[in-house]
């Protein structure tokens, strides 16, 4: 064991090899994580601090006195993440070298700091960028010896070299494993913690026994999973602040539910019967996408109009924001999502608990028939779906000790600070990166209206940055219009022209801008409908795709079509061309059995056609994004 | 010719004004304003064949200048020579009979045949016979001398005694043949879409999915055919802005009872996974199988081939241009107005702002065709029948002649 200690310099070093494994010591990629905060530090003085190698933070956290000074009280139990399969043969001795190499996810030390931190996290998190996208590359490193996990602790005596890799292993084999748990494991997990929970109240020193023997089981069960159940039982059990119900829910959510398919006769009956709105089924629906809502049109808004004073249960200000929805006043991803969140601020600020009743589970219950109304005004996207999780986890989390006014304040200041940083200073960065990639003379192209991009624009003209927009259009919304307008009133010099004729525009364009309505797991950019021809086309003509996304749209849901999963629009708004009366061929044509009309909302833009995703996490590739679902996505560091 | 020059005149003011839509009217209307000129044509005693080309080509020309783009007037205009070409060599060697052919390319001077009133209808054979024959063994062997004769000629003292005899009633023969050839041409134009649609249930199986942008009318024939062979498919219509034809051929194939969904052009990328194929029209087809059509085609063509979606190009063989496209985005497209895209009274603040120097902010390209390049195109489907991007050049040549690929007169030759 003392000899392991001793040789902890020599291991120390290695702990930021795992998370950035380039043989060069410089550390990674200053130049496109450009990180806006003072506070970030760089990883590597970070992970070199003794006093940090305790944390099995893959990714190491700020070096900021409120790190230290939180650690300190913490229980032993605390500060000891239970160990790896591997201390199954070892004892507790050098289960602290091995936290070193454990690799987890950052979310164990900021729950372990508790809402004190948070913020300062929350900085860390946004001063990551470059060192979270540095493993993609490294994963082709040789991963081949699957159960490398169980070696670690006798190579760990090896020379430096070896054992380095061999870590890195480790860290990277973790990654991939750690969605493909099987349900039997994330039960034995649960019940391991749940036992080292009350074991930790007895006695914290037992903690790692028992986990250590739930993992030898489930390490026996399946062989490559032993370093993501390490890493899992180390969040869980630094988790107890946050409490066991929250921490199953959370695992819960790992696995995306299966959408809502409207194919489903009984499901669509039950919906139908807790709905408010009861909306009629389209006439003509298109064969294709049954498994999608498709209603009338136009014949909610009156009924929703009339039914204002019988909705009780309906606090005011959602019902705004979902007759919003329902008109089109507001749209695009982040209009939404903080129209949504302000309302549930509101409707929170006038909440109070029945008697009888807690807090957290009524008002989770309250938050949730609030969505659905939303749901039934129009169907939620991905961030505002995110943004919900958010909510609710954080109503979850509410200590049951506080007082009503507390809490409601508490979650308030959640609300606030989720807008200001996911979404409005989220902006600010991703303009910041994007900037840099505007030369002089370029040509940028851009799709639709997309609130990013338009401030990338915006922000560039400011710098004076000679350069010329093109501004692509579709039909039925012609969004680009509106942008078209604002970006000629600010002096910027535009060309506009529609979707068919991006090909004849194409051969001038330097650099294309993208908006997304949310990136998922496996690259693929989910946006307004025609994306994906643009991107395709730039792609043809080898100019560089660059899509503009907040992180708090990314979903670890994977989607290879545009039509398994979609939001229909309304099919009138095809067969009409406004402004144009010569077109009216379709009139009366739109009762007809045989025709269909429609209109498609998104599409899935393949990941190959983009080049980059600017995120306020830095500038990633597309096949960099489960890291960033993962690190960062899954509501542990949102707080 | 005063009534020849008024049809001309007002067929060149419908063709600047861009007042006749569609290549088949086009081609339709050019092939009988040049039956009328050729029925008018004075010919003269020697010469009827170099006569008529030369009226042909002057108004050609004309035609051409008035609506570049619009190849299928040039097509039309080449065939039309074309047919003078060969009915004029039928003739010649139907009245040369046994004569040593040799003999008759020895008195005759090939160079002058472009330009020169006296220019005989047997040089013209000649010349022809060596660039519109299928290259068969006999022809192979009879041309050898007189290529080799070409150069040394000089003499072009008109025609040969033996042949003077039977001239008039050549003459007239021979007008009447062109025009009995430009009336089949009219024809062929009409009944293209048969033709094409003949083929229609060789490519359509049961249940299929096809993809379609904007309206043609030889798709739509196409389409019907297979319906009424009781095949039944379902069919996308990618709606085709800003002319929005997909509107009507989506009502058409509606009338037809046809399964038919209307999409916009931007959902045209998520819808091709489901699609088996795509068929389109052309506006024009180009000699090395590039194809010029309606804008918004390449993005479909695009999609297509990142599927392995068969892209299949309808095109009636008055769309074959024996041109090479160079920069045919550029060259060979037309900008239409912005007004189908911008409301001019909505923007017209925007519209007259200006950057100091004066130049607007705001410009709206408005492009009317997109071209698409050979590699894209699966099949083209034309009246003679399916073929290879890759054949096109060698289907090209069998309908014009090579001398007349540039319609344009000698300078000398010009008035």
């Amino acid at each position: 064991m003392d000899s392991r200690r001793s040789s902890r310099a020599v291991i120390d070093p290695k702990v930021r090899q795992v998370g950035f494994f380039t043989s060069a010591p410089l550390p990674p990629d200053r130049t496109q994580s450009d990180p806006p905060d003072p506070i970030r530090s760089p990883p590597l003085a970070d992970a070199s601090s003794p006093g940090n190698s305790l944390s099995p933070v893959m990714i190491p956290p700020p070096r900021h006195p409120s790190d230290s000074l939180l650690r300190l009280p913490h229980s032993p139990s605390d500060a000891f993440p239970p160990p790896s399969p591997t201390t199954t043969t070892t004892s507790l001795g050098d289960f602290s070298d091995d936290v070193t190499a454990a690799s987890s996810p950052p979310p164990a030390a900021a729950r372990v700091r508790g809402r004190g931190s948070s913020v300062k996290q929350q900085g860390a998190a946004s001063s990551f960028p470059g060192g979270g996208f540095e493993v993609p590359p490294s994963v082709k490193a040789p991963s081949s010896v699957p159960a490398s996990g169980l070696t670690t602790v006798s190579v760990v005596k090896l020379p430096p070299g070896i054992s380095v890799e061999v870590q890195s292993d480790r860290a990277l084999n973790s990654k991939p494993l750690k969605e493909k748990t099987s349900k039997a494991e994330r039960r034995a997990i649960q019940e391991a913690q749940r036992a080292a929970k009350a074991a930790a109240k007895a006695e914290g020193i037992k903690t790692p026994a028992v986990t250590a023997l739930a993992n030898a089981k489930s390490a026996k069960s399946t062989k490559p999973s032993p370093q993501r159940n390490d890493s899992a039982v180390v969040v869980a059990a630094s988790e107890k602040k946050g409490g066991d119900r929250s921490v199953e829910k959370d695992r819960k959510k790992d696995v995306p539910h299966p959408r809502m398919q409207y194919d489903d006769k009984s499901r669509v009956q039950k919906l139908k019967k807790r709905s408010v709105v009861k909306p009629t089924e389209a006439r003509n629906r298109v064969e294709l996408f049954r498994h999608l809502p498709q209603y009338e049109h136009g014949t909610q808004l009156p009924v929703l109009q009339s039914k204002f004073f019988q909705l009780d249960t309906l606090h005011p200000a959602v019902y705004k924001v979902g007759l919003q929805y329902l008109s089109g006043d507001i749209c695009g991803g982040n209009a939404r999502c903080i129209a949504m969140l302000q309302a549930f601020q509101e409707a929170i600020r006038d909440y109070s608990t029945p008697p009888a009743k807690t807090l957290s589970r009524d008002l989770t219950a309250k938050i949730s028939s609030y969505v659905s109304f939303l749901i039934d005004c129009r169907p939620l996207s991905v961030s505002m779906g995110n943004a919900i999780r958010f909510l609710k986890s954080q109503i979850a989390k509410i200590p049951i000790s506080l007082s009503e006014s507390e809490a409601k304040a508490t979650l308030h200041s959640d609300i606030e600070r989720f807008i200001n940083e996911k979404i409005i200073l989220a902006d600010r960065v991703i303009v910041k990166h994007a900037v840099t990639k505007i030369r002089d003379g370029d040509v940028l192209l851009t799709y639709g209206s997309s609130s990013a991009v338009e401030m990338i624009l915006q922000h560039a003209h400011e710098l004076g940055k000679q350069f010329r927009v093109v501004i692509v259009d579709s039909r039925p919304k012609h969004e680009g219009k509106l942008l078209l307008r604002r970006l000629v009133r600010k002096g910027l010099s535009c060309t506009y022209t529609h979707i068919n004729a991006i090909s004849y525009i194409m051969h001038e364009v330097t650099r294309v801008f993208l908006g997304a309505s949310s990136v998922l797991s496996n690259g693929t950019v989910y946006s307004r409908v025609g994306t994906a021809c643009v991107a395709m086309v730039a792609y043809g003509f080898h100019i560089p795709v660059l899509v503009c996304c907040e992180a708090y749209k990314f979903h670890e849901r994977v989607q290879l079509d545009s039509i398994c999963s979609n939001e229909l629009g309304d099919p009138d708004s095809i067969s009409k061309v406004p402004g144009r009366e010569d077109i009216n061929h379709l009139d009366g044509w739109d009762k007809s059995e045989n025709l269909q009309l429609l209109n498609l909302i998104y599409d899935a833009t393949p990941s190959d056609y983009v080049s980059l995703i600017i995120t306020d996490y830095g500038m990633i590739p597309p096949t960099s994004v489960p890291v960033i679902v993962r690190e960062y996505g899954r509501g542990q560091l949102w707080i | 010719m005063p009534d020849t020059q008024a049809l001309v005149n007002d067929f060149l003011n419908k063709l600047k004004k861009r007042k006749i839509e569609g290549s088949q009217a086009t081609a339709r209307q050019t092939a009988e304003l040049l039956r009328s000129v050729i029925s008018q044509q004075r010919v003269p005693y020697t010469n009827q064949a170099g006569a008529l080309i030369d009226a042909v080509k002057a108004i050609g020309e004309q035609l051409i200048a008035a609506n570049p783009v619009e190849l299928a007037v040039g097509n039309i205009v080449r065939r039309v020579l074309h047919i003078i070409r060969e009915e004029d060599l039928s003739l010649t060697t139907a009245a040369i009979g046994g004569l040593n052919l040799s003999a008759v390319s020895d008195d005759e001077n090939d160079d002058d045949r472009d330009g020169d009133s006296t220019l005989s209808a047997a040089a013209v054979a000649a010349a022809a016979r060596s660039t519109l024959r299928p290259p068969s063994l006999q022809t192979l062997l009879e041309d050898t001398p007189v290529s080799a004769a070409v150069p040394q000629t000089s003499s072009s003292g008109g025609d040969s005694e033996g042949k003077t005899a039977d001239k008039s009633s050549r003459s007239r023969k021979l007008k009447h043949d062109v025009i009995e050839a430009v009336n089949e041409l009219i024809q062929d134009i009409v009944t293209c879409h048969e033709q094409i649609a003949e083929q229609a249930v060789e490519h359509i199986h049961q249940n299929e999915v096809i993809l379609t942008l904007g309206s043609s009318r030889t798709v739509l024939e196409f389409l019907f055919a297979a319906k009424e062979k009781k095949r039944s498919f379902r069919v996308f219509v990618a709606e085709g802005a800003p002319r929005y034809q997909g509107h009507l051929l989506a009502k058409e194939l509606v009338a037809r009872g046809l399964q038919t969904t209307l999409i916009t052009d931007s959902a045209v990328f998520a819808m091709i996974s489901r699609v088996n194929m795509v068929i389109v029209g052309a506006h024009a087809v180009m000699a090395n199988g590039g194809v010029i059509a309606p804008v918004g085609m390449n993005l479909v063509a695009l999609a297509a081939q990142k599927h392995a979606v068969p892209f299949v190009v309808l095109a009636g063989s008055h769309k074959l241009c024996p041109l090479y496209p160079h920069n045919p985005e550029v060259l060979l497209n037309e900008l239409r107005s912005p007004s189908e895209l911008l409301d001019f009274g909505e923007f017209s603040d925007c519209m007259d702002f200006g950057s100091g120097s004066g130049s607007p902010l705001l410009h709206v390209v408005n492009p009317a065709f997109d071209y698409v390049p050979p590699k894209l195109v699966s099949l083209f489907i034309t009246d003679a029948g399916g073929h290879n991007p890759s054949y096109m050049y060698r289907l090209i040549a069998d309908y014009y002649s090579a001398d007349d690929l540039v319609v344009q007169r000698r300078a000398t030759a010009g008035n």
